[in-house]
């Protein structure tokens, strides 16, 4: 879909190129990581994309059509830009904001705005919000806003430059996975430009790890990177701790499940003392049919069983979704040294600390 | 009408500048007579009302609006109007010149002293620094480049005025201009222009100079 | 005479001067003065408008207005208005115009105000926010497009402010236009020196104070509502 072949930038009075002949490939539907320190040209080589930067060599394609071969506005009004600072227009409305390029395309006003209604549910904003003002919004309402106009004349492509440095931790990583689900669903293109490793991971499909002067470390998918890092300067650049993000990577299978010690609401107290000392634990969990509704301590048990007894919830308690990483950390956390698998309520399965063992080590 | 241009004189005169030179000198010294008198007076007043101002704030809005408003009198009225008092003399000149110094002083005393960073202030009152010494020995060198700047301003501004003070009689090388105007005499008129302009940027690089000898560690940009 | 009664005999002079009907009415009435007085300013203002806005535009919106602006204001106030309506004048009575013209002053005025409107809008212009410029940019948007649909309105602020301060430095200034035998409010102040009319002098000085005042306060008006509406709510 984009393909960099021996691009370059070259400040007059440099030095050395910002980016020396870089060779990149992005496939359609793929979200591309670019990742480097300070200076590693991954901002200058997103922005040769859409020729905010001009390159000095090199050629740039975009489904097969050589981006300077156009005036560069309209190459750009084909592609989605979305920056750190948002760029917000704060004289106009964020209806207003969202219509821009479908405005410069010359669309009709009818489908402008049905268009702008339908972007400002898809990125989770109401539609009252389309007569505010930017400065009425927060940072991360904002973002999203940038987002929506982005997507408005629906580019196949999107570029995004640190889109969600500026919120604060929880804002980003609830955009993040918003993001990413969006993405899933609209199949766009994407290439994004970020220095936090752990976003790259998350968010992108393939990552492309860039040296100074744009020199491409290594460029693979993020479970590959983790577990074969090229070359010393990719292994640096992951930091410390690159098992556990592979862990991060990796859900936990349901076939590995352990039934667990369980017991039905309606079970008698001879049933549970059982279980209990097979186990050789003092405590229970409690089922209401598939329901999972907590663990019973032994102490708490009355002479017939579990009636009028309130089990507590599990502390450690994962999705089928979620990761070995996640996994580990709550079985760490919990005192049972087990996590409790529930999918929407219905329990799972339990996890422990030799299940998981076995699941890294495949 | 005489045309002076129609003759092959030549533009300028120097002749007449060389006939007339001490009378130059002399209104040189009246012209900077005038703008360093009312530009040191302006300065004065207008570090009292700073320092009234600073402490007792909401009287900034209206000594801004008095001053404002002289600023907007025009020279020419205010140089009238005050004649039938202080008469065809310097003082009435002066001030009236002063107050239009005012309005540019204050606003930049005021603004240089608000400019000071908060946390400079804080680290200063952490060490241990009084009040008065904070402000002597902080506040003030770091607003210097402002109020310099204003000091500036109002100095070419005011060598700009004192030429319309040939109308009372004075104007040091407006006088030139006058007489050059009423006379047709194309050289004194010159004369006047070029050397108030002359004296008028001298001053103004002059200032820009001392702000950079005071204050080296502000940036330049004036 | 003790310094109140002199305040007195200013004050009734003055009244006479307004209550005598030849002051509003004939070639010499208040009126035409008050009329030439006016239509001289805003003409210097909207002249030096037109010379300067477009250049300022342009060097705003490459981004290097900035010391040319410092230049034009620098310049603009080593010139006094007087030096350049004297010359003015003189050439223009040179070239054929009438004595009691108003063109001299007009390129006195015109000089006057071209400073504040174009360092104004070259600031207005420049204090744009980068990051909305390179989205406007990233976006598609013709450089045209975002000097006229981004740049322009968030400027119109500083650009009404520009305007506003060279026109009442004008209004102010055009009384010098009576130095050189033009007419205007200047007329009241020039006649009443000569003549030792105190309440005449007064009389012209009212009514051009109140003529700023009126055109200060108009153009506050015109500010807030050429202010696009996004960024009043900003606050």
């Amino acid at each position: 879909m984009i393909r960099l072949e021996e691009v370059s930038k070259h400040y007059p009075g440099a030095a050395t190129p910002a980016v020396d002949r870089l060779s990149l490939d992005v496939g359609r539907g793929e979200f591309v990581t670019l990742v480097g320190p300070s200076g590693c040209g991954k901002t200058t080589t997103l922005k040769m994309i859409n020729r905010i930067i001009e390159p000095t060599g090199g050629s740039i394609q975009i489904d097969g059509v050589e981006a300077l071969s156009m005036p560069a506005y309209e190459l750009r009004r084909s592609i989605g830009y979305v920056i750190q600072q948002i760029g917000l227009f704060p004289h106009r409305t964020i209806a207003q904001n969202i219509a821009t390029v479908p405005g410069l395309l010359g669309w009709d006003q009818s489908r402008i705005r049905a268009r702008t209604a339908q972007l400002i549910d898809v990125v989770g904003l109401e539609t009252e919000m389309l007569d505010r003002y930017p400065a009425e919004l927060s940072g991360g309402q904002q973002q999203r806003v940038g987002v929506a106009r982005a997507l408005a004349a629906d580019p196949p492509v999107l570029l995004m430059d640190e889109p969600f440095g500026a919120v604060d931790p929880i804002v980003r990583g609830h955009l993040q996975r918003e993001f990413l689900t969006l993405q899933h669903k609209l199949g766009k293109t994407v290439v994004f430009v970020t220095h936090d490793i752990d976003e790259a991971i998350f968010l992108g499909t393939r990552i492309a790890i860039l040296n100074t002067g744009g020199i491409l470390e290594q460029y693979d998918t993020p479970e590959v990177i983790l577990s074969e890092p090229a070359n010393e300067f990719v292994e640096d650049f992951l930091g410390g701790e690159r098992g556990l993000k592979r862990l991060g990577l990796l859900p936990i299978s349901s076939a590995d499940l352990i039934p667990g010690p369980m017991i039905d609401r309606s079970g008698s107290r001879e049933e549970a003392e059982r279980i209990m000392s097979d186990n050789g634990i003092d405590w229970i969990g409690v089922l209401d049919g598939k329901r999972l509704l907590g663990w019973v301590d032994r102490v708490d048990l009355n002479a017939s069983g579990l009636e009028g007894v309130e089990p507590r919830p599990f502390a450690a308690s994962l999705s089928p979704r979620s990761t070995l990483r996640e996994a580990l950390d709550a079985v760490v956390t919990g005192h049972a040294r087990i996590a409790v698998v529930v999918d929407d309520g219905e329990y799972q399965g339990m996890l422990d600390l030799e299940v998981i063992a076995e699941e890294i080590t495949e | 009408m005489n045309s002076v241009l129609g003759q092959s004189a030549p533009l300028i005169d120097w002749s007449w500048v060389e006939r007339n030179m001490d009378q130059i000198v002399d209104r040189t010294w009246e012209h900077l007579k005038l703008t360093g008198i009312s530009v040191g007076l302006g300065l004065l007043i207008s570090v009292g009302l700073t320092i009234f101002v600073l402490r007792w704030r909401w009287a900034y809005p209206s000594i801004t609006g008095f001053t404002g408003l002289l600023y907007t009198i025009p020279s020419l009225a205010l140089f009238a109007l005050l004649v039938p008092f202080t008469g065809l003399s310097d003082t009435t000149a002066i001030i009236a010149l002063t107050s239009y110094t005012l309005f540019i002083l204050i606003r930049n005393i005021v603004a240089g002293i608000d400019g000071v960073p908060e946390e400079v202030k804080e680290a200063a009152d952490g060490m241990g620094y009084t009040r008065r010494a904070r402000f002597w020995k902080m506040e003030v060198p770091l607003a210097l480049p402002v109020i310099i700047a204003g000091m500036r301003i109002a100095t070419v501004t005011t060598v700009g005025l004192v030429t319309v003070t040939a109308v009372i009689g004075l104007g040091g090388y407006g006088f030139f201009i006058l007489r050059g105007l009423n006379t047709f005499f194309w050289t004194q008129l010159i004369v006047g222009v070029v050397l108030s302009v002359v004296l008028a940027t001298i001053l103004d690089v002059l200032f820009i100079a001392v702000q950079r000898v005071l204050s080296p560690w502000a940036k330049a940009n004036t | 005479m003790g310094k109140g009664e002199y305040l007195m005999g200013i004050w009734d002079q003055f009244v006479d001067y307004v209550a005598d009907p030849a002051t509003w009415s004939g070639p010499g009435s208040f009126w035409i003065r008050l009329f030439d007085h006016v239509w001289v300013s805003v003409a210097a203002t909207v002249i030096a408008f037109v010379l300067v806005f477009p250049m300022a535009l342009y060097l705003g919106h490459i981004r290097k207005g900035s010391q040319a602006a410092t230049a034009v204001v620098n310049i603009g106030r080593a010139l006094p208005s007087f030096g350049i309506l004297a010359i003015a004048f003189v050439v223009l009575v040179e070239m054929g115009a009438g004595v009691g013209t108003p063109w001299s002053i007009l390129v006195a005025l015109i000089a006057l105000a071209a400073p504040p409107v174009f360092t104004n809008t070259i600031a207005g212009i420049q204090a744009v926010e980068p990051a909305t410029i390179e989205a406007a940019r990233g976006m598609g948007l013709t450089e045209r497009q975002i000097l006229v649909g981004i740049e322009l309105p968030m400027a119109m602020p500083l650009v009404m402010e520009g305007l506003r301060i060279a026109f009442v430095q004008v209004i102010a200034t055009a009384t010098l236009g009576a130095i050189v035998a033009w007419g205007g409010l200047g007329r009241y102040i020039i006649d009443g020196f000569a003549v030792r009319d105190n309440g005449e002098i007064l009389f012209g000085a009212l009514a051009v104070g109140l003529l700023a005042i009126i055109a200060e306060f108009g153009f506050s008006l015109i500010q807030r509502a050429v202010t696009p509406k996004g960024l009043k709510v900003a606050g």
